[in-house]
């Protein structure tokens, strides 16, 4: 059971010529889930996992969003799908507003737009075998020929690297890798042009996981595809994307190329999350800038600006009023790299080796009391 | 059809075993020949096979593989934590601080086990009990093994809480694990950990459940305590990252045995078996934006028809009629450096398989990284 490697030379997609066509559009996205409580389990407070998010995609791009668990990243990615009805705000693909379409056109456009997920174990029916995992959904697309569906499935198993001969056996015949691959065939089928990779190489060694990378980079390529790609390993987003959105706590810290972003941070919270990696290089050997504290509840997040808590630019610049009060939006820093801090203009490299000289690496547990 | 065995007395390793001498009394942990099987439904699992290496007093060691590689396997068997049956310690001795504790008797087991020799573990939440205070169950842990009183154990859990940086120990120590956060937690294992003033402190894998910027936090932290007590540290992660960051030696694992040891900086940057070097290639970060990232085909091996030769042989891409007859021993080749691998080994020393005359390609395995 070999897969086979598509051996095609190294090719950069030159980012100028991505800039023609706006595929994905989202403007000021808000998804709330409700807590329920009390006896009569009525509503006490939302869970705010996306605040207010807006962003483009452009025709052919990679946009990697990126952030620690919990702040929203996972449930932006299917509000985009719309998945999940967002709360307020609009997404258009295409062209098209997705709250303005009514459900047969909704799935007609769904064909356009699919997700990969993380478990390449939890996200394919065990008892169903590779044909019927893929052919699903050309059939809910109204694909009735069952010659045409056969056709098709073993046309993209070989996009993926598998053999045609796969369609017959059941999930728990492959290997991690192999199952990650039937699930970006599911989506591929549909023949989309848009696809949400949800932390889909996570979940793999690192081996499987650069097979996994090659190949998603490999079928944009070739079938034209436009990703969003959420995933919380910043080497993974660097590698892979276009332009990178930092999310924190539902909102969106920082947008800005990969180049801008890993060169030169404009958001508090980007520098400490840069700083967090671990280098496997080890001549590298950086005073880490270490963050204090855990990433605050997003039923609760805190007022003003939603990283003050554990800022620590508002720490060094002596904790001024503003951050606490007023929500900063993003700004256009130069570039087209858009910084959400009041105070981007001090965030700089300088700035955080002297934040981090200052630090003790033990006391970190909580966030600096206001 | 039951055999009651008096765990207690009768230790059925001890029995058979010829031990070798002890030694120096420098090294604190010497594992030898380290065999661990596993005796499943469908045959034998070789997690372990054949595992050789040493720690020195207060060195840091890290022990490095992919999901099935047997490093967990192995940090169980130091602890004897290993289910027996289905596991069965093959052969192989453990010698830890001047003594051979395969051959101990579990009582005194119990006495090393969370005093001199203790371990932290990847899932904060299950290793902890969630029916009891964590001052109470660091407290536990130095009743075990110390002679003190109830009010001197729960000062010394105070005293810990603190010392890994915990806010306010007096009242964090009154808290449930639900109470605190994913940081928090590992922080109190850390501390229970650490309560007994360990020899040896095991960690395995005690960041991947974390989020980048915790994980900074806890890899500092741990850092600073090793240095602090002056204990000698195992970890075990798959991340090259971590391992650049944190220890000073380490030894990479394939299919239940090491194929390099070295120090952390010159494997990382002059690797010399090849699953090493594959390794170190597929890492996003280590590889520009828009090259291809190394890929190593294929999978590891299915653990019931390991490959007769050496384990990597079927993916590797240097492998050579030796490679698929014999397998190779580790090999002292640069002083504190060994590999496993017949590229490493003068021609005169390979043997000669019956297809070929062994000759194969010589070493050639300087990788430049960036």
């Amino acid at each position: 059971m070999t897969e086979i490697q598509t051996a095609t030379a190294p090719e950069t997609t030159p980012v100028e010529l991505l800039q023609a066509e706006t595929l994905v559009s989202a403007k000021g996205l808000v998804k709330y889930f409700p807590i329920m409580g009390g006896i009569l389990r009525h509503k006490v407070g939302d869970v705010k996992a996306v605040d207010g998010v807006s962003f483009d995609i452009q025709k052919g791009e990679i946009f990697g969003l990126v952030g620690e668990s919990g702040c929203g990243k996972t449930t932006l990615g299917r509000t985009v799908l719309y998945l999940q009805r967002p709360t307020a705000g609009s997404v258009e693909v295409g062209g098209k507003d997705l709250s303005k379409l009514k459900s047969t056109e909704l799935r007609h456009m769904r064909r356009r737009m699919q997700l990969i997920f993380q478990d390449p174990y939890g996200s394919l029916n065990p008892r169903m075998p590779v044909s019927d995992i893929i052919g699903e959904g050309l059939l809910a697309q109204g694909m009735k020929s069952s010659a045409a569906r056969m056709k098709k499935v073993e046309d993209t198993l070989e996009a993926v690297g598998l053999r045609r001969d796969y369609t017959r056996r059941y999930p728990h015949e492959f290997s991690g890798g192999q199952r990650q691959r039937i699930g970006i065939a599911r989506a591929l089928a549909l023949d989309p042009e848009f696809i949400v990779c949800d932390e889909a190489v996570s979940a793999l060694d690192v081996s499987i996981q650069s097979q996994i990378l090659n190949l998603l980079l490999d079928l944009r390529r070739e079938f034209d595809l436009t990703y969003l790609f959420i995933a919380h390993n910043l080497s993974v987003i660097e590698y892979v994307s276009d332009r990178i959105g930092v999310m924190y706590l539902g909102k969106m810290a920082e947008v800005a190329t990969a180049d801008q972003l890993f060169k030169g941070p404009r958001h508090p919270y980007s520098v400490a999350l840069l700083s967090a990696i671990p280098d496997p290089d080890p001549r590298v050997r950086k005073k880490r800038l270490v963050l204090r504290g855990d990433v605050p509840s997003p039923a609760n997040p805190p007022s003003g600006c939603r990283f003050h808590t554990r800022c620590w630019l508002r720490e060094k610049l002596g904790n001024p009023e503003q951050c606490a009060t007023v929500d900063p939006p993003l700004r256009d820093m130069g570039g087209g790299q858009m910084s959400a801090c009041h105070f981007a203009e001090q965030v700089s490299d300088q700035a955080a080796q002297e934040a981090a000289s200052r630090q003790s690496v033990v006391e970190t547990a909580v966030a600096a009391a206001d | 059809m039951t055999t009651v065995v008096d765990l207690e007395h009768v230790s059925p390793v001890a029995e058979r075993r010829h031990v070798g001498p002890p030694p120096p009394p420098d090294v604190l942990l010497d594992v030898r020949g380290l065999k661990t099987y596993f005796h499943v439904m469908d045959g034998t699992v070789p997690a372990v096979d054949g595992v050789d290496f040493q720690l020195k007093r207060g060195e840091t060691l890290g022990l490095v593989g992919e999901s099935g590689c047997g490093k967990s396997v192995t940090s169980l068997t130091i602890m004897r934590l290993v289910d027996i049956p289905p596991g069965e310690i093959v052969s192989g001795e453990i010698w830890f601080d001047g003594r051979e504790i395969l051959s101990l008797p579990m009582s005194e087991m119990r006495q090393i086990r969370g005093s001199d020799m203790s371990m932290i573990f990847q899932e904060p939440m299950t290793s902890l009990n969630p029916v009891f205070t964590v001052g109470n169950q660091i407290a536990e842990a130095v009743k075990a093994h110390r002679q003190v009183s109830a009010r001197g154990a729960w000062d010394r859990a105070v005293e810990m809480l603190e010392a890994v940086g915990i806010p306010s120990p007096e009242r964090r120590a009154n808290q449930y694990p639900h109470e605190l956060s994913g940081g928090m937690r590992q922080r109190v294992m850390i501390a229970m950990a650490l309560s007994c003033d360990p020899k040896l402190i095991i960690a395995d894998e005690p960041t991947t459940a974390l989020d980048v910027t915790i994980q900074a936090q806890i890899l500092e932290l741990i850092k600073a305590m090793q240095e602090r007590t002056g204990a000698a540290l195992l970890l075990i992660t798959h991340d090259l990252a971590v391992v650049a960051e944190t220890v000073q030696r380490m030894a990479v694992m394939y299919a239940g045995k090491i194929v390099e040891t070295g120090t952390a900086e010159e494997v990382l940057i002059n690797p010399k078996h090849p699953y090493t070097q594959g390794l170190i290639t597929s890492i996003p970060s280590n590889v520009p934006r828009g090259q291809r990232l190394n890929v190593i085909k294929g999978t590891v091996p299915n653990p019931f028809r390991m490959p007769k030769g050496c384990r990597f042989e079927p993916r590797c891409p240097l492998a050579f009629d030796t490679c698929r007859e014999f397998d190779p021993p580790l090999r002292i080749t640069d002083p504190d450096r060994e590999a496993a691998c017949w590229l490493h080994y003068p021609i005169s020393e390979r043997p000669v398989s019956r297809n070929g005359d062994g000759s194969g390609p010589v070493a050639k395995v300087r990788v430049d990284k960036r």
